[in-house]
């Protein structure tokens, strides 16, 4: 129960002098070109990239290692159920059949159906990352002026930087919550009975939820009382200057992003690379 | 008269707390299911609430931020598909907002149908359609896969968002002074 919420720690690297805007449209632009490209030699060099700015980075494994469980056993799971559902979705995507492996009825390994779901695994594992790059390495009161920053409104982004604000408070009231409740007797584990689960995980919400609604009120007020939201733009305390840096990471994130998109229009005439025919 | 679509101090502090509610129900709150590897979303529930009390953008921001949050979290990335589906239901289950009168103290028999039916068209169109689409869009998944999620999705969150939904806005409704309880002597 215990997650930290971005555990940013202060390192001075190059990716975290970088301003939290530059970061944001940089992973906003490499995801978008993972996800559209199924080119899995594209997908390996991005892949790599991500691993060295991981590196750069100084993030360590300790700090990762919950995400890369929950990954893993999200894409094992992907991968099966993608095999069962449809064993020859590949050979309708690239338009050939290469068998490699007869198992029984129509759950037959092709040799199509590998590179697709291969490249499916390497896809999702290189955007990964890139994500825990951006969610280490910035620093959450900068979160906000960077969603401001790529043209998102300020109501929306302080609406964000509130959830980041009052996310430990609200963790530190379930808990109470959740311990009062217990110490009364109530059962939340698989013991109780379905019917009764509901109902005991009503208990523990509407308490959260009723001190939650108290609580809006009161910040509502003051940020009123504070004249919020009276002029169309806002400026932030926390922004970051862009400097030469930025103008570097950026320009190859859009230089990858191009070549994402060239790749697919001008070398394989579709979203993915077929070596088949 | 209230306005689907105002946005006042007020919305945007309920955005901001509902996300982060959401985000906690969403990893924390699941009720495991009969059926494996699925739960009931908790979380649903209460972006309906929200959703009714403050209207849809409210409930439309509320489960695409808190989605999108707590995928970020969980692992490393969101998967903007079902993000994105999330937040249309919260979007449709706000126009339960003019349609029922909790804030008056008042949420009985027609209340209670009316958004149950919104409730239902929202988790329909948002996890059968939408969904299994970007699904398909973005990541190519192969479509039989993904229309049995989204069906499996729409049922769950449906009776997610209703029974709990409805709880919770029966407790709502009890703690409002209803409107005309006063009367003369």
């Amino acid at each position: 129960m215990k997650i930290k919420l971005f555990s940013y720690n202060v390192i001075d690297t190059p990716i975290h002098r970088l301003s939290g805007l530059t970061k944001l449209a940089c992973f906003l632009l490499l995801t978008f070109a993972v996800m559209f490209s199924y080119d899995i030699r594209f997908i390996l060099f991005v892949m790599l990239f991500s691993f060295i700015i991981l590196k750069v980075s100084k993030i360590k494994f300790s700090q990762i290692k919950l995400m890369i469980i929950y990954v893993l056993i999200f894409l094992i799971t992907n991968a099966i159920l993608t095999f069962l559902f449809e064993p020859e979705y590949g050979v309708s995507i690239y338009g050939t059949r290469h068998e490699v492996l007869r198992i029984f009825g129509r759950y037959n390994l092709t040799q199509e159906q590998l590179l697709y779901q291969t490249t499916k695994v390497l896809k999702y594992a290189s955007v990964i990352p890139l994500g825990i790059i951006f969610l280490l390495t910035t620093n959450p009161s900068e979160f906000a002026a960077s969603l401001n920053g790529v043209g998102i409104p300020y109501k929306v982004a302080y609406a964000v930087s509130l959830t980041l604000r009052y996310f430990p408070d609200i963790q530190r009231d379930y808990q109470n919550i959740s311990q009062a409740q217990q110490a009364r007797g109530l059962e939340m584990s698989k013991k109780a009975k379905f019917g009764s689960r509901f109902k005991n995980a009503l208990l523990i919400i509407i308490p959260l939820i009723f001190s939650t609604l108290d609580r809006i009120e009161s910040i509502s007020n003051a940020m009123d009382l504070r004249g919020f939201g009276k002029l169309k733009k806002r400026t932030w305390y926390s922004k970051k200057k862009i400097e030469t840096g930025d103008y570097v990471a950026i320009g190859l994130s859009v230089l990858i992003f191009a070549m994402s998109i060239l790749i697919s229009i001008f070398i394989n005439g579709s979203r993915f690379f077929n070596p088949f025919i | 008269m209230k306005k689907y679509f105002e946005v006042s101090t007020k919305t945007i502090v309920a955005i901001g707390l509902g996300a982060a509610i959401f985000m906690l129900l969403f990893m924390f709150v699941k009720v495991p299911s009969p059926v494996p590897e699925t739960s009931f979303q908790t979380a649903y529930g209460l972006s309906a609430l929200f959703a009714t009390l403050f209207g849809p953008i409210a409930g439309g921001l509320i489960a695409f931020i808190g989605h999108a949050l707590s995928d970020a979290i969980q692992y490393g990335s969101p998967w903007w598909s079902w993000v994105i589906a999330s937040g249309v239901a919260g979007f449709i289950f706000g126009f339960a907002y003019k349609n029922t009168k909790v804030d008056e103290g008042e949420f009985k028999g027609k209340d209670i149908l009316r958004f149950n039916i919104i409730q239902v068209i929202g988790n329909v169109i948002a996890w059968l359609i939408v969904a299994p689409l970007l699904d398909i869009i973005i990541y190519a998944e192969p479509v039989n896969l993904v229309f049995t999620q989204g069906a499996i999705a729409a049922l769950m969150n449906s009776i997610s968002a209703g029974v709990i939904g409805t709880l919770l806005l029966l407790a709502y409704a009890a703690t409002r002074t209803k409107k005309g309880s006063l009367t003369k002597k």
